[in-house]
């Protein structure tokens, strides 16, 4: 008990706190590439906020819970990556409210289309 | 003080895990299910290494990394079949 | 021989991943760990563990990849919190759009690890890349400007990773 307790615990919360916003994002953006943004990324953050906070409460795990932090960090990206481009390819249309569409112009110069 | 802190961050990890929940039911497509999914699983395993802490056995640690392993294998080997068939 | 060294390579570091997963020293640990990482190098020790890319531990290289981890941590901090203001606001100010920025990297390595920064920074997502563009999916879209695109994206990471991968 004491401070480094309740440190741990706080820091606990503001990792769920933007699980929350991350899960939020993904019910609230418009579409799927905008949703990967929020969901994926700010679930990154509190992922890692998370395991550090548990790590301050039981400092004994603490190179497990880095491992696992580490899993999520190189791990992550990948997949929203490799999901976002398969997207993309499979026709998933983007939200009305996008501006601009300059992938298949870098598609077509590459020759890759 | 610690456990009210506790309390409340497990509150809000499963009100994330539902909100996902939602948009894992509701799609629309099945692109959108897997992010769902993915972030789901994001969810779950803080979540997991939680218990680990509650119940004060470190093997769930390892449970945690191995459902977030097959959670990307799964959300990888899906794109790849979006991407460009099996 | 040639392709026989970056499997070589591969099977240190492996091995030691897995004494850090497993936690124990048992002679049997061991020996099973070692099986597994020399079986892991085959399948998949390539590119990443060439010789080319263990230039990191230059001194200077070194340095840089140092501070790369505060600045990356820093970025994604900051821009977490940025997605987290458009999430919570009622009007959702998004303005969404795909752009392409190019990138001075040559490396494969190097260029794998940018877009992957690029992605863990909320707000931008690397959707693919072709050559040296790399086409980002980027939630405020400032500039429809390809130079300008980069410089606000990429330019901050790539000071780093010229350095460390160059």
């Amino acid at each position: 008990m004491g401070a480094q307790q309740i440190i741990g615990a706080a820091v606990t919360l503001l990792g769920t706190a933007f699980l929350f916003l991350g899960a939020l994002g993904i019910v609230r953006m418009p579409d799927l590439y905008n949703r990967m943004q929020a969901g994926t990324k700010a679930t990154t953050l509190g992922n890692l906020l998370t395991l550090l906070g548990l790590g301050i409460l039981q400092p004994a795990w603490l190179v497990k819970l880095a491992l696992i932090a580490l899993f999520v960090l190189v791990t992550n990206p990948i997949s929203s990556h490799a999901l976002a481009r398969a997207a993309y390819r499979s026709g998933v249309p983007l939200a009305d409210v996008t501006v601009r569409d300059e992938y298949p112009e870098a598609l077509q110069e590459h020759g890759e289309a | 003080m610690v456990d009210l802190l506790l309390d409340l961050a497990l509150s809000l990890a499963a009100g994330a895990a539902l909100l996902a929940v939602y948009r894992l039911l509701m799609g629309p497509g099945a692109a959108s299910r897997a992010v769902a999914m993915d972030v789901l699983s994001l969810i779950i395993m803080p979540m997991m290494a939680g218990y680990a802490l509650y119940s004060g056995r470190m093997i769930y640690l390892d449970v945690a990394l191995v459902y977030g392993i097959l959670s990307f294998l799964g959300v990888t080997s899906l794109a790849r079949y979006a991407d460009k068939g099996v | 021989m040639a392709r026989l060294i970056p499997i070589l390579i591969a099977i240190g570091p492996l091995w030691l991943l897995w004494i850090a997963f497993t936690g124990s020293t048992d002679p049997q640990e061991l020996g099973v760990g070692l099986v597994a990482a020399i079986l892991v190098a085959i399948v998949a020790g390539g590119e990443p563990f060439s010789t080319a890319t263990f230039r990191i531990f230059h001194p200077r290289r070194f340095l840089y990849a140092l501070a790369y981890v505060p600045y990356l941590a820093w970025a994604i901090v900051r821009s977490n919190l940025d997605v987290a203001r458009r999430v919570l606001s009622p009007s959702l100010p998004i303005n969404p759009g795909i752009v392409r920025v190019r990138t001075r990297l040559t490396s494969p390595v190097g260029r794998t690890v940018l877009a992957n920064s690029i992605t863990l920074t909320p707000g931008t997502l690397t959707v693919d890349i072709c050559d040296d563009e790399l086409c980002i999916h980027w939630v405020d879209v400032q500039s429809e400007n390809i130079d300008e695109a980069t410089r606000e994206i990429v330019s901050g990471f790539e000071k780093y990773l010229e350095v460390i991968f160059g």
